[in-house]
């Protein structure tokens, strides 16, 4: 039987985190109610003129420089002209000859393997308004109409639903990491247009492409992308022609529609839009710019292991998120055990981040103050049931872990004579378990250790509480 | 441009532009505008005689770059205000005809 290779291609909408509009001061913020954000410029009212917003051009550079494109040092704004009604100027300001950012590259790792998935280009455009469907009528909400846009074209060099969406992911850290937008799929911030192919194996010619527009989430490109190669490669062996064509993805009912556009609407008739002046990028700006980028997530992941010494799956966990990394490096400034550090961050800052839905940025524990706790218990001054609490008591807005063990008397007590006059007791008050230890029960043993900790109130050095114990009951019998 | 040079070897189809530009034009309106456009083409085959090699294409007409706006927000305009060209408002969105993808 004939195997079959898809061939698949990316455009990713990602909205930048600027404060206003590409072309206009109307404020970018997610949720208002319909139609507050606008004014004559993002209502395409004629005479009205659009003024770039540097921010944006900032930003998408950024994103470039992150990706390893090469920035246009000349750059310029065309019109894209279509007929639609969440445009009512006619034509959408976009990049069409003159991208600002050419080339680079995504490392898409898969299980052990690493693949670069090479980019065309990034350029900057304006989104649209939104449509609301009702039963008999649209409506449109101008409040996304000229937020700024950067689109990011994939070469096709992903081959599988898959690999698409490991890119995806690692396009959508790196964009986060540089902090050049959100990434909030449910605000609609990342949305996708995919090209899809297959052909036989042996072939080298590509087979006719599809274009599926306008998926917002990872789960639908996956999806739309099964579901799209299995149709194509069965209408392949069916001898049916594929006819190049946009196809919708219908979520509910998991399969892909043609969407009713006419072919001769592909043809935007773009020309330089004569209401903007190009934007020409000096080498010192990108420099400065660049020297603010932050290392890329796998670089930071690499650099955690060999410099602290940390398991890979730890380092991954910390680097995953930009302000995550910067808090466990922080600490670790501090206290330079680092292994224990990464611990407290995966399970336990982390636990309360999710519990609470805050970012770490809201966590009221500071790096220092986790590192002093860290500290504190990785010298054995505090026990770690007694660092539980104190974490506790610090998340509450108790203070420095150093003032609230001093305050609560929560010092371990690591010293013999003291521990062994509570062993002692607690030996003599309770026969029946230290019967049962020596008659080969282990579980009698785990009760006594209970014990001694609770009369010391947690103070107890554990190790040398069960130390003294074994020592003191003899060898169980067998 | 592709669609340019291909536009102006063939001569300017001024039906398919017409659609394009949901343009609703008479028989007599579109032989004029078909005589008209074959001139302007005609012009800019004048311009593709000269050797232009090594000459990059203008922008703009103006010689000014880099026109930017910092990024602060301003006050939008009263929904009122917005919605009162709307041929036909609801919901405070405005009404078009049923959109069918």
């Amino acid at each position: 039987m004939t195997k079959y290779k898809a061939t698949i291609g990316l455009e990713v909408h990602v909205q930048l985190k600027t404060r206003t509009k590409m072309f206009c001061g109307c404020s970018t913020s997610f949720g208002a109610p319909p139609n507050t954000q606008v004014c004559p410029v993002c209502l395409g009212y004629p005479g009205s003129l659009p003024v770039m917003n540097g921010e944006a051009i900032r930003l998408t550079v950024m994103a470039g420089l992150m990706l390893g494109c090469r920035v246009n040092p000349f750059s310029k704004f065309d019109r894209k002209n279509y007929f639609y009604p969440d445009m009512p100027k006619n034509y959408q300001i976009s990049q069409y000859d003159k991208p600002l950012c050419l080339g680079g590259g995504v490392d898409v790792e898969m299980g052990e393997q690493t693949r670069r998935i090479g980019l065309t280009r990034i350029h900057l455009e304006e989104d649209v308004a939104k449509n609301l469907h009702m039963a008999t009528w649209s409506g449109i909400d101008f409040n996304r109409a000229g937020v700024p846009l950067m689109e990011i074209v994939s070469e096709p060099e992903l081959s599988t639903p898959d690999e698409a969406m490991a890119y995806l992911q690692t396009l959508r850290q790196i964009l986060v990491y540089a902090g050049v937008s959100e990434c909030n799929m449910e605000e609609g911030n990342l949305r996708c247009d995919v090209n899809v192919s297959v052909r036989p194996e042996e072939q080298s010619a590509l087979g006719t492409k599809i274009e599926i527009k306008n998926l917002n989430t990872f789960k639908g490109v996956h999806g739309a992308l099964v579901y799209e190669i299995a149709r194509q490669i069965a209408a392949v062996q069916a001898g049916e022609p594929i006819r190049q064509e946009t196809r919708r993805w219908d979520s509910e009912m998991e399969e892909t529609f043609p969407m009713r556009t006419k072919e001769e609407a592909h043809d935007y008739r773009y020309f330089p839009e004569p209401d903007l002046m190009p934007v020409s990028l000096p080498a010192r700006w990108v420099r400065q710019w660049e020297s603010e980028l932050p290392e890329l997530p796998a670089t930071r992941r690499d650099r955690f292991i060999t410099q602290y010494g940390i398991p890979e799956y730890d380092a991954k966990v910390l680097s995953a998120d930009r302000a995550i990394g910067e808090y466990f490096e922080a600490a670790v400034r501090v206290s330079r055990h680092a292994k224990a550090i990464s611990n407290w961050v995966m399970t336990d800052v982390l636990r309360v981040l999710a519990e609470r839905a805050v970012s770490i940025e809201k966590f009221p524990i500071a790096a220092a103050e986790l590192a002093e706790l860290v500290e504190l218990a990785e010298t054995r001054q505090i026990n770690s049931n007694t660092a539980r609490t104190v974490f506790e008591v610090m998340l509450g807005g108790g203070g420095k872990a150093s003032d609230i063990v001093r305050e609560r008397g929560l010092t371990q007590v690591s010293d013999a004579g003291a521990i062994e006059v509570i062993v002692r007791q607690a030996i003599e008050s309770n026969p029946k378990s230290v019967e049962d230890y020596r008659n080969g029960k282990e579980a009698a043993m785990k009760f006594l250790i209970g014990q001694v900790m609770r009369a010391s109130k947690g103070k107890a050095n554990p190790q040398m509480a069960s130390e003294l114990l074994g020592r003191m009951l003899g060898p169980p019998s067998s | 441009m592709t669609q340019g040079k291909k536009q102006c070897g063939q001569g300017v189809d001024v039906k398919y532009v017409a659609n394009l530009a949901r343009m609703d034009l008479s028989g007599d309106e579109a032989d004029a505008f078909q005589r008209q456009l074959a001139r302007v083409v005609e012009y800019f085959r004048e311009l593709q005689e000269l050797d232009l090699t090594g000459v990059e294409p203008m922008a703009h007409a103006a010689v000014i770059e880099n026109v930017f706006r910092a990024d602060v927000p301003r006050e939008s305009l009263p929904r009122d205000e917005v919605l009162r060209n709307a041929p036909q408002a609801n919901a405070d969105l405005f009404v078009v005809p049923k959109i069918v993808e």
